[in-house]
């Protein structure tokens, strides 16, 4: 048996669709699969390079439903109930394990974050529970919970292997029909009646009623293409994988000081991250993806700290991938401003690929028939130039 | 070579695999690697790498002017934490 078909650079492309999604990100295509599988909308999707390329492909794969306020747990849970069935509805294995997030404080504020949150996870109906620094360690024996004042743990949240997600939201599109095009840029949108013609870089031509920006960090090239300005930015990220080892740890442990995060993928490697001191004002911009020696420094002496027992331990190969930045930490998602017909699926500030399943979903409904979704209206794209959009998410981590 | 050959010994892909893979329009070193795991443990790709060229050189998947090996990651080999926690935290130049 063969690998599904998943597109390609040789796909042919009609002239005209009725909805053009360009990325074949996380986010594309889960809004392709859902689009495709619940309308008669004709559907491209259109990857300058090829799946899992850009940051779907290189995150820590992280999932929780531990957040800051109400819409992003009841969102987060949405889409952890999606991920129990998703590996049946797409057929191959998304390595996705329910672990728990382990979140621990070290100083006053991050104990505080984690009563407050945890009072909230209670009300809207998740299962998180505080924990002492003793208990902390009953759940990871091998932490040094020496400076830990408070712990919060979920054990609903999980992680999965990032990449069988897009090759599964891949396959299934183009088996409901949707033409997925990879290896090809789109150079220039041009608006046309209410629709608008995307020039391709092989020099082809297609004609679309409607446009999904769902491009990431790369997306403001294409906005500012079209004069539509949105405050969202990259912003460089690093993270590593050791050698794989056997199953010794259950949850993604998140520190909330430091912002270091770890996690034992069902592949047996410990995948970690951490944003670097001097970056978290988002200082580092550029979409260059070179990795650094000062990472493997800083991480290293962070999590030899925390987990003594990865002294010895090897790390493998570290990589970069860029986060989308949103000023105020929600999403970017909608029709963009003064474009009705040019959808923004962007600014998930690192955290898209846990939010996909359910945004997929949502966002396939809106764009069906209109249906509202509370996290929509607060995603808006116009909320920057109607001077709101300064509530800030305090759980963005890494 | 049979088709239950390991093309990569340190994530077990063997012959089959690939051809499963390339069978379903995956054609690129980097695609393969993310679809099949190929090259991603211990020896982050230094044993599998010319095989695999020679298996896409050899179908007219990949010509030789085009054959590229993926991304190097570093490490060059595999570093303990506790050596790297010993770099010294300076700004690099």
């Amino acid at each position: 048996m063969s690998a599904p078909a998943m597109g390609g650079p040789a796909v042919a492309l009609p002239a005209e669709v009725d909805v053009a999604i360009v990325g074949a990100g996380i986010m594309g295509l889960a809004l392709a699969y859902h689009l495709a599988r619940t309308t008669r909308l004709s559907i491209a999707v259109i990857e300058r390079s090829y799946l899992v390329s850009g940051a779907s492909g290189r995150n820590g794969g992280g999932v929780r439903m531990q957040w800051g306020d109400a819409g992003n747990v009841r969102l987060m849970m949405e889409s952890i109930e999606e991920c129990r069935g998703l590996a049946q509805d797409l057929g191959i294995n998304l390595w996705f394990r329910q672990g728990g997030y382990l979140f621990l404080a070290r100083s006053e504020a991050g104990e505080k974050r984690l009563v407050r949150n945890a009072e909230l996870h209670a009300e809207v109906g998740a299962p998180t529970r505080l924990l002492s620094a003793a208990e902390a360690q009953g759940v990871v024996p091998q932490l040094d919970v020496s400076e830990v004042r408070l712990a919060s743990y979920n054990p609903d949240d999980g992680v999965v292997f990032p990449w069988p997600f897009v090759w599964g939201y891949a396959a299934q599109a183009v088996r409901h029909g949707v033409h997925l095009r990879t290896h090809t840029g789109v150079a220039r949108v041009v608006p046309r009646g209410a629709g608008y013609t995307l020039e391709l870089s092989t020099g082809e031509r297609i004609t679309a009623a409607r446009v999904v920006n769902a491009t990431g960090a790369w997306s403001g090239a294409l906005n500012r293409g079209l004069g539509i300005d949105l405050p969202n930015h990259p912003h460089r990220h690093e993270i590593l994988s050791s050698e794989p080892l056997k199953p010794f740890l259950d949850p993604l442990v998140v520190d909330l000081s430091s912002g270091l995060y770890f996690s034992q993928s069902t592949r047996g490697e410990l995948v970690a991250g951490i944003t670097l001191p001097d970056a978290k004002d988002g200082s580092d911009t550029s979409l260059t993806l070179h990795s650094s020696l000062r990472f493997l420094g800083h991480i290293s002496r962070t999590l030899t700290r925390l987990l003594p027992i990865t002294g010895s331990m090897k790390v493998l190969r570290q990589w970069v991938g860029p986060y989308d930045v949103s000023p105020d930490g929600d999403a970017i998602v909608g029709p963009s401003p003064r474009h009705p017909n040019f959808i923004q699926l962007c600014g998930f500030t690192g955290h898209g690929f846990m939010m996909a399943p359910a945004v997929g979903r949502l966002l396939a409904r809106y764009l069906a028939d209109g249906t509202a979704h509370p996290m929509l209206a607060r995603w808006d794209p116009q909320r920057f130039a109607n001077g709101a959009g300064n509530r800030r998410e305090d759980m963005i981590i890494g | 070579m049979s088709e239950r050959s390991f093309v990569c010994r340190c994530e077990d892909v063997t012959v089959a695999e690939l051809e499963r893979t390339l069978a379903g329009g995956l054609t690129t070193i980097e695609e393969i690697k993310r679809y099949t795991g190929l090259g991603t443990g211990p020896c982050q790709g230094k044993e599998c790498m010319p095989t695999l060229c020679r298996i896409l050189l050899g179908r007219g998947a990949l010509t030789p002017e085009k054959a590229q090996p993926f991304t190097q990651r570093p490490p060059i080999e595999p570093v303990t934490f506790a050596t790297l926690a010993a770099v010294p935290a300076v700004e690099e130049t």
